[in-house]
């Protein structure tokens, strides 16, 4: 097999993103949970809640390292090996990136360090809020990338610049307020709850099984499961499907996600199992339930949801409109001042270009557009699709994993309400096994997401394969290999530290139940 | 929205590119004396205490401090457009090893005094070191060859072609020069910091290595300028300058000229006052060294930082990314940035938080205010690395 560029750009991509994500969802999650547990501190003034934050605490450091140190790869790899989408969308793009490290992740690196360093060097009030900071910061760092990344998804509140020939932005608050950015944001945020709370609910059932550390277990195991089921809850009901009617991409994952081959009468029916089957566009062995995507993504009984076949027919229509966009570009490129512009060329470009995207679909199989063959563009009409049997099979892994969080969740709420926490053996060894599943069930919803986007790098807008650098294949091999070299051998040590703190488990808490300080505020017991 | 055309175009092209040193400055008197720390960390430090002082000399303060790198990465993405894709995919190879030394650093902070074992420890007091002076070298190394100009080139639809061929070419005399003065900066710039945090024999190995690097700073700051000034042709632009034209950077001609990098001091002597602080800064910092001063060490640190990196961007002025083989194509604050209604928005944004970030950062430094106790750290109070 020979290597290209825009597979390998691809693939380091995918690699640095699912590996910067194992950290991320924990990150989100338990900063929250720890800034609840230390509320919970200050305002109780008992000392457990305190060992509790401090405890959960040097987990969350060893994990947030990580996700600091994978995160920096991330920022500059847009312009270390998209060089030409940097150009294309940076306007638009870059502002949600930059807004990030100015609105949150300052915060959040700046004040890690007081949560760390500064248990003595702060009142009980003043180390909280630092605490909350964190949290805040970490969470609405989430909410700018997500703005970044629902845009690429469905780009809003921009236009094209034959001038500067990229994209610009017309309406910023159209950017931010984009549906599907939104549903991404409240999905992710949800998830990383999820995660975290299954994380301590898990470590805490191990030490009731091993009888350690029995109060703090206890406590944490209530904190998560009641944090847990309503996370758990909104990420199931709350699920980014909801952004899906958005665009015509959008719309063409979700067709792929169910293996939706031909458009169906509303409400659609949702395939629960089969064999989804690209070359043949069928799907063997479906097994349907009336009525369920319908509901599920479009949260009605009417909208008509389409099929995969008669996407591909819009794409090939947009496709020709994108021909006649390419050409008015070369004349309007070719005219010099604006004022030389023929009017046909603006016309043409006016009405048709918003599709000068589809056009760029082409460029793998002809380097000027306007020579494709009728065979071309039907098999770059046929690229729209992606890849059906992976969006298909990961969709239903996450999904089922969601469900399955809700009833662990439910049935700990349960146990905690009833302080029969301990008391059935089974059901904690369940808990330390689904410690893995919340991120299976979050890399396998990056790649319903990001791998469900392709062939568009921004949908409609910019195709993956014109996004690229123009790099040598082997340097980008090259860099593959030393990232995912460092990546195993930071994963490695990772697990050992973490594992090892979890076994050494909580630092004695010896210092007296707080008193009344003249900065801090304790309501009597 | 109208709202933005309040501030023209061309006076929003030089607040960014003002901000846009601000954030570097920012990351380098910050950030840079994290890096500087590192680098001087297996020479300054010998037992495992020592050591341990030194990193929690920066502990709590890293963190925040990286994230002027990252907002800077964010800037250029969002404010220049051209210069974060031509930059990052140009210097590729040398960003990856950037990014490799930037991932073991925190890291390295994060898990050395985990466990007990000595090798363990070892190991991650070099990648301190590796994460202190590799990415300081290479942001030098970078800012030489950029002075030198390019190997890029733009198509008419703005595809980038980078015709470098190897990682060496970008170690060429000049710009390791530009690397080696970028390390002394920044270890003059940590040992101060050191000089603040420690007491004992610590500060008293900074104060040394501080003074080396002082006079390093200037002697290569003076080399570099000579060497500016006789052996390399700066750029110049030879078409009409439109100021706030679209962001086309193929609408204009450039030609290579001798000693275009000092056009701008002959016609605004005032720009002057960037090398002098420079120089100052590290003369300063090297009399304050020798008199075991310590914040004003650090202060006249931070000038020097200041004015060396003042004078690479008054130097290029309107310049930010020449070409060397399509002069043209050149990237200037003219026509490399981003649209008139993103650098107003994204204006906006930072007037709001750059000073609560400020702001809330100076209070933090403050709270952490204080030399590291080397008993705290024996009998491993606090949440120290």
């Amino acid at each position: 097999m020979e290597l290209n560029i825009v597979d390998l750009s691809r693939l380091q991509f995918a690699i640095t993103a699912l590996y910067h994500f194992l950290f991320v969802p924990l990150t989100l999650g338990l900063s929250v949970l720890i800034a609840i547990m230390e509320t919970v501190y200050v305002m109780t003034g008992r000392t457990i809640w305190r060992q509790m934050t401090k405890f959960w605490g040097t987990l969350f450091g060893i994990n947030f390292v990580l996700g600091v140190a994978t995160g920096i790869v991330m920022e500059f790899q847009f312009g270390m090996n998209w060089s030409y989408y940097s150009h294309y969308v940076g306007d638009i793009f870059g502002a949600p990136l930059a807004i990030e490290g100015l609105m949150a992740f300052f915060l959040e690196a700046t004040f890690v360090g007081l949560f760390f360093f500064g248990w003595d060097k702060l009142s009980r009030l003043g180390h909280l809020a630092a605490t909350w900071a964190v949290a805040i910061g970490s969470n609405f760092s989430a909410l700018w990338i997500l703005i970044a990344n629902g845009w690429m998804q469905n780009p809003v509140g921009s236009a094209f610049n034959p001038q500067t020939m990229r994209m610009e932005v017309t309406d910023f608050f159209a950017v931010l307020t984009n549906p599907v950015a939104q549903a991404k944001f409240v999905h992710t945020v949800s998830a990383g709850y999820v995660t975290a709370s299954v994380f301590v609910l898990g470590v805490s059932a191990w030490y009731l099984l091993k009888d350690r550390h029995r109060d703090l277990a206890k406590r944490s195991m209530t904190v998560a499961a009641s944090f847990g089921l309503a996370s758990a809850l909104s990420v199931v009901v709350l699920g980014d499907e909801s952004g899906y009617l958005e665009g015509e991409h959008q719309k063409m994952k979700l067709a792929a996600i169910e293996a939706m081959w031909e458009t169906e009468p509303a409400p659609a029916s949702f395939t629960a199992f089969g064999f989804p089957d690209q070359e043949a566009r069928k799907t063997h062995y479906a097994v349907h339930i009336p009525w369920v995507m319908g509901i599920i993504a479009t949260r009605s009984l009417t909208t008509e949801i389409p099929g995969i076949v008669e996407l591909v027919e819009h794409a090939e229509e947009r496709i020709r409109q994108g021909i006649i966009a390419y050409d008015a570009l070369q004349d309007i490129r070719a005219a010099g001042s604006t004022a030389a512009i023929p009017d046909e060329a603006r016309e043409a470009f006016e009405e048709n270009g918003g599709n000068l995207g589809y056009a760029l679909l082409l460029k793998p199989y002809v380097d000027d557009p306007r020579e494709a063959t009728d065979a071309q563009i039907a098999q770059a009409a046929n690229d729209t699709v992606p890849n059906v049997p992976t969006l298909f099979w990961t969709f239903r892994i996450m999904v089922g994993l969601g469900f399955s969080f809700i009833a662990l969740m439910g049935v700990f709420f349960y146990l905690s309400a009833r302080h029969r926490l301990d008391r059935y053996p089974f059901l904690l060894r369940l808990a330390v096994i689904a410690i893995p599943l919340p991120w299976i069930a979050a890399e396998c919803g990056w790649i319903v997401a990001e791998f469900g986007r392709q062939p568009w790098i921004i949908e409609g807008i910019l195709p993956t394969a014109a996004a690229v650098s123009n790099l040598g294949a082997s340097t980008v091999l090259m860099t593959i290999i030393g990232f995912s070299a460092i990546y195993t051998v930071l994963f490695i040590v990772e697990m050992t530290l973490m594992l090892r703190a979890i076994r050494k488990g909580p630092e004695p808490d010896d210092e007296p139940e707080a008193a009344f300080g003249p900065r801090a505020f304790v309501p009597a017991e | 929205m109208i709202l933005h055309t309040l501030i023209d175009y061309e006076t929003l092209r030089v607040i960014w590119w003002l901000l846009l040193g601000v954030l570097l400055i920012g990351f380098a008197v910050t950030d840079g004396f994290d890096l500087g720390t590192g680098a001087l960390l297996p020479f300054v430090a010998k037992t495992d205490t020592e050591r341990r002082v030194v990193i929690n000399a920066v502990g709590p303060v890293w963190e925040g401090n990286q994230v002027w790198l990252i907002l800077g990465g964010g800037a250029i993405f969002a404010a220049w457009p051209p210069l974060y894709a031509v930059s990052f995919s140009g210097f590729y190879l040398a960003m990856f090893a950037i990014l490799f030394a930037l991932i073991l650093r925190p890291v390295a902070f994060k898990y050395r005094s985990k466990r007990e074992n000595p090798t363990w420890r070892a190991t991650w007091d070099w990648a301190l070191f590796i994460g202190g002076f590799v990415p300081s070298l290479i942001f030098g190394v970078a800012v030489g060859n950029v002075l030198q100009g390019v190997p890029f080139r733009l198509e008419n639809d703005l595809r980038i072609f980078y015709e470098g061929t190897t990682l060496f070419e970008l170690l060429n005399p000049f710009a390791l020069l530009c690397g080696l003065l970028s390390v002394s900066m920044l270890v003059m710039h940590g040992a101060s910091w050191l000089m603040v945090k420690t007491s004992g024999p610590i500060a008293e190995r900074a104060r040394a290595f501080g003074s080396i690097a002082a006079v390093a700073t200037i002697v290569l700051f003076a080399l570099g300028g000579l060497w500016l000034w006789a052996g390399i042709d700066g750029y110049r632009i030879t078409s009409a300058i439109v100021t706030d034209g679209p962001s086309n950077p193929l609408a204009k001609t450039v030609e290579q000229a001798g000693g275009a990098w000092f056009a701008n001091y002959a016609a605004h002597p005032w720009m002057m006052a960037a090398p002098a602080f420079g120089f100052l800064g590290a003369a300063l910092a090297l009399i304050l060294f020798r008199a075991r001063r310590e914040v004003t060490t650090l202060l006249s640190s931070a000038l020097s930082v200041l004015g060396i990196i003042s004078t690479v961007g008054v130097s290029m002025f309107p310049f930010i990314l020449p070409s060397s083989i399509a002069p043209g194509a050149s990237l200037t604050v003219w026509d490399a940035s981003s649209s008139h209604l993103t650098l107003f928005i994204m204006l906006v944004v930072t007037g709001i938080f750059v000073p609560l970030i400020v702001a809330y950062t100076s209070w933090v430094y403050k709270v952490l205010w204080g030399k590291v106790d080397e008993e705290e750290i024996r009998e491993g109070k606090g949440h120290a690395y």
